[in-house]
């Protein structure tokens, strides 16, 4: 299994994921500069956290443009498996690999802090080993992670199945207008989606943060699983 | 012979949008005693110089670049102005 890691000027939780798919998963892990348009042969493209180009005009508006991004788009074009995460799927809806955009959150705050997410699609190559309802939690860390689209592709996106997680209370329960489980406003509570084939999955939270039972909630590790099956599959 | 053209570009969040910028200016100004004042909304104005004599045709390029980067047309929307 072999994984490539982009990086942008600005981007700060590649480490993370370096870590997690070398150390804890054993798998073959490149890390791509930006300005690269080479990004080798991987099985999985990762987009990982951080303030690319310094957030300017739009949060991942610069990113999309750059040569890395363009392999990466034509990469999941022949249904490569891309994950974004945070700042990277801010940069995939930028790009237009997934829809809908991200807002300030409704508290007018950056948010850093521990949320819960329950798995609600399995058909993507970032859920297919977890099961429809499980809960992880792992922390949040943004101030633009409040999930927008329109009306008529909200609808899609639900009719399709493609929200594949939802923030929620401890034991599971969604409640969009509830700010402890749903921090930062997002739509229907979303905190990630996949494209229609499921190779491209983004969300804002960081499961690569509570990978490892020291760093994660109240000694457990479950944000390693999603990973975990990814490095599983052929 | 090359001339250019001033250009501004207006980029506004959208009518349905939620404008927590916007929201925060409002509150301040009322905190200062500004209490006249409603539905605050915090935009762009985004500036160039580009090549070109025609503003017919600066207008159809720049329109290119707002629906490629300047604007996402998702939650926003833009106003150009060019002028000689």
């Amino acid at each position: 299994m072999k994984v490539s890691v982009v990086v942008f000027p600005g981007t700060n939780c590649e480490h993370d994921v370096v870590h997690l798919y070398q150390n804890l998963l054993h798998c073959q892990v490149s890390v791509v500069w930006h300005r690269q348009a080479d990004i080798g042969s991987p099985d999985l493209v990762i987009v990982p956290g951080g303030f690319s180009y310094g957030d300017y005009l739009r949060t991942g508006a610069l990113a999309k443009i750059s040569p890395a991004m363009k392999s990466i788009a034509a990469f999941a074009k022949q249904g490569g498996a891309v994950l974004g995460i945070c700042n990277g799927f801010q940069i995939l809806c930028e790009a237009g690999m997934l829809p809908g955009v991200l807002l300030v959150n409704a508290s007018q705050r950056f948010l850093s802090r521990f949320v819960h997410i329950r798995v609600e699609s399995t058909s993507s190559f970032f859920t297919k080993g977890l099961a429809k309802g499980e809960i992880i939690t792992c922390p949040i860390a943004h101030f633009e992670g409040n999930y927008f689209v329109e009306e008529d592709e909200l609808k899609r996106l639900e009719d399709n199945d493609q929200v594949v997680f939802r923030y929620c209370s401890p034991t599971g329960e969604v409640d969009p207008f509830n700010r402890e489980w749903n921090p930062n406003g997002s739509l229907h509570a979303i905190a990630g989606i996949r494209s229609k084939e499921g190779n491209i999955v983004g969300l804002m939270p960081h499961p690569e943060r509570a990978a490892e039972k020291l760093v994660g909630f109240i000694g457990a590790a479950t944000g390693l699983r999603p990973f975990a099956a990814t490095a599983s599959a052929p | 012979m090359s001339s250019h053209m001033k250009v501004q570009v207006f980029v506004r969040l959208k009518p349905g949008v939620l404008d927590v910028q916007g929201k925060a200016v409002e509150h301040g100004l009322h905190e200062m005693g500004f209490g006249d004042v409603h539905s605050v909304r915090v935009g762009k104005l985004i500036e160039f110089d580009c090549a070109g004599a025609a503003a017919a045709a600066v207008q159809a390029k720049v329109k290119q670049m707002c629906d490629a980067l300047l604007a996402n047309t998702v939650i926003e929307s833009y106003e150009i102005k060019v002028q000689g």
